[in-house]
């Protein structure tokens, strides 16, 4: 599945200092729809090169990340459950707090 | 003269010059005010009263450009100028922001901000002036919006927000602005807005970004329903440490102006449960959805209990693990014996003893300004150099060879503020250089009890 994946507010120091990356990720055998949760693992184990704890904590991002699918906060879209489909974009951003 | 005669001279010509503005601008708004009175009361038998919809003659010429917009027009400017907003703030969010409030017409103006105006700030704090460098920014952002508009009312705060003056200070304002820089007075600032029932045009900038939008407000969500816990404080960079564009503030602040005045006005489609993000390096403005009001919110939810009394004793300090007035962090992880002060390592340079310095702040500080002979090894690139620092020390006990040795070369490590350097050196002890030291205080140490003339950033 394409997907588009950004990364924001200082989260793309996380994985090289690339904000965008095009991906393009196999579905597990057997399965038709990759959820968030899928993708979170996915970009753990493939995007993350260094303090995956600035990026995750459990199963989900940690507090102060914005998780934003298709521009629209996934506490709309069932968090960890959403569904995503074929290029679709998603961005990681985190939470700015200087001025 | 001497030197520090002038200097004198000039700091009290310069208070004496600021007394003199301020009684100048007092001087004309009440002029204003006594002719403002005149004309509404005309003489009897002279000009007849004209229907303006209760403004002056010199409000409809001053904000005529207001006036004339079909979707402002003279209710939009009216509403204005009997509105009242305050601002936390008077940085880079804050000066633009409070400039365009001034110019606007806003009725009443408060500025709350505990800091002086230092030279590093002018860069993108473009309310403050050089002669206000060392001065209250309270002070310095008032005069300029009462230099803009004498007509409107600006009071003063010259106090950091905490849980017992907000609720007293936010009461008497109809939105308040967060241009402030840190966690926990986000929090703070937004619980005080639950209370109080305050829309909240909230900025924010780092480096090349940007993010605004409006919480409680229209049935939107609050700070806390969107961020219900705080980030670790590592995720919390601060426009010291992390370095941020003049303008990017500047454009985040106007844009908190633009949603103030809508709701101030009562205009337009303000932007509550949706957030715009800026990618100033990359030229993109994105405006996303987020989400409504949370019902399990802690601040504002259907179940809250969040009362101005909770509020009083609430820990913002404890909650955001930050304290509130930011002090630069100091790590202690090393045992004395494996730390020297700037001092003894300037004693070490006079002797020339052998030794490597490393530097381990990124590369681009150390473009900045270095000190002579270091090198640079970033602390994230550390372990993976190590040969490099193996045939530097080397190196330096073969051109020592000749003289009295023993001891052979030894190595310390600098960074800015001496936070990385020991962590650096905990790296180098795990990976055998345990005689590795880490020259307490960093570089700003090294400005502060050795050469003042270092340049500092």
């Amino acid at each position: 599945m394409q997907l588009t994946l950004e990364f924001g507010g200082g989260l793309e120091l996380l994985c090289d200092s690339k904000k965008i990356h095009d991906v393009n990720i196999e579905l597990q055998n057997g399965e038709d729809k990759l959820t968030m949760k899928d993708l979170l693992s996915w970009v753990r184990t493939n995007l993350i090169k260094e303090r995956p704890e600035m990026f995750m904590k459990g199963d989900t991002v940690r507090p102060g990340v914005l998780v934003l699918v298709n521009d629209c906060d996934w506490e709309l879209s069932g968090q960890l459950d959403t569904s995503l489909e074929e290029k679709d974009v998603v961005v990681f951003i985190s939470t700015l707090h200087g001025g | 003269m001497s030197a520090s005669e002038i200097l004198r001279e000039l700091d009290s010509l310069k208070d004496a010059k600021a007394k003199i503005e301020h009684k100048i601008s007092a001087l004309e708004a009440q002029l204003k005010e006594i002719n403002l009175r005149n004309d509404a009361a005309p003489p009897n038998g002279s000009s007849p009263s004209y229907p303006t919809n209760g403004l002056t003659q010199d409000m409809i010429h001053r904000y005529s450009r207001h006036l004339m917009l079909p979707s402002f027009g003279v209710q939009g400017q009216a509403n204005l100028l009997k509105s009242s907003i305050l601002v936390v703030g008077a940085g880079g969010l804050g000066a633009p922001a409070l400039l365009y409030f001034a110019a606007s017409g806003v009725g009443r103006l408060g500025i709350v901000d505990h800091d002086v105006v230092e030279l590093n700030n002018m860069h993108r704090q473009v309310i403050h002036t050089e002669a206000y460098v060392g001065k209250p920014k309270v002070k310095s952002a008032a005069a300029a919006c009462r230099s803009i508009n004498s007509t409107i009312e600006v009071v003063e705060y010259e106090e950091a927000l905490r849980t017992s003056n907000a609720l007293e200070i936010l009461s008497k304002y109809d939105i308040i602005v967060d241009a402030t820089d840190n966690a926990p007075t986000r929090y703070l600032i937004s619980d005080c807005c639950v209370v109080l029932g305050k829309p909240l045009v909230s900025g924010a900038a780092l480096g090349l970004e940007g993010q605004l939008t409006v919480y409680n407000y229209n049935g939107g969500p609050c700070y806390r329903c969107l961020f219900p816990l705080p980030p670790p404080r590592t995720a919390c960079q601060s426009c010291a440490e992390g370095g941020v564009l003049g303008v990017v503030p500047g454009i985040i602040g106007c844009l908190q102006a633009l949603e103030a005045i809508k709701i101030a006005a009562a205009v337009g489609e303000p932007l509550s449960g949706r957030m715009l993000l800026l990618d100033a390096l990359s030229g993109r403005i994105r405006i996303v959805k987020i989400r409504g009001r949370s019902v399990h919110c802690e601040a504002c939810g259907e179940n809250a209990t969040f009362t101005q009394q909770k509020f009083r004793e609430f820990d913002y300090e404890k909650f955001t693990e930050t304290p509130l007035r930011v002090p630069p962090l100091k790590l202690n992880l090393l045992p004395s014996e494996s730390r020297i002060s700037t001092k003894e390592y300037s004693e070490i340079i006079l002797k020339k003893e052998p030794h490597v310095l490393v530097d381990v702040r990124p590369a681009h500080h150390f473009k900045i300004v270095s000190l002579p002979k270091s090198l640079n090894i970033p602390l994230s690139t550390l372990e993976a150099r190590l040969p490099e620092i193996s045939s530097a020390l080397k190196k330096e006990e073969e051109k020592d060879s000749g003289l009295v040795s023993g001891s052979g070369a030894q190595l310390y490590v600098v960074c800015r503020r001496g936070n990385d350097s020991q962590r650096a050196v905990q790296c180098l002890h795990k990976m055998g250089f345990t005689s590795a030291k880490d020259i307490v205080g960093g570089l700003e140490s090294w400005a502060y009890n050795v050469d003042p003339k270092f340049p500092t950033y």
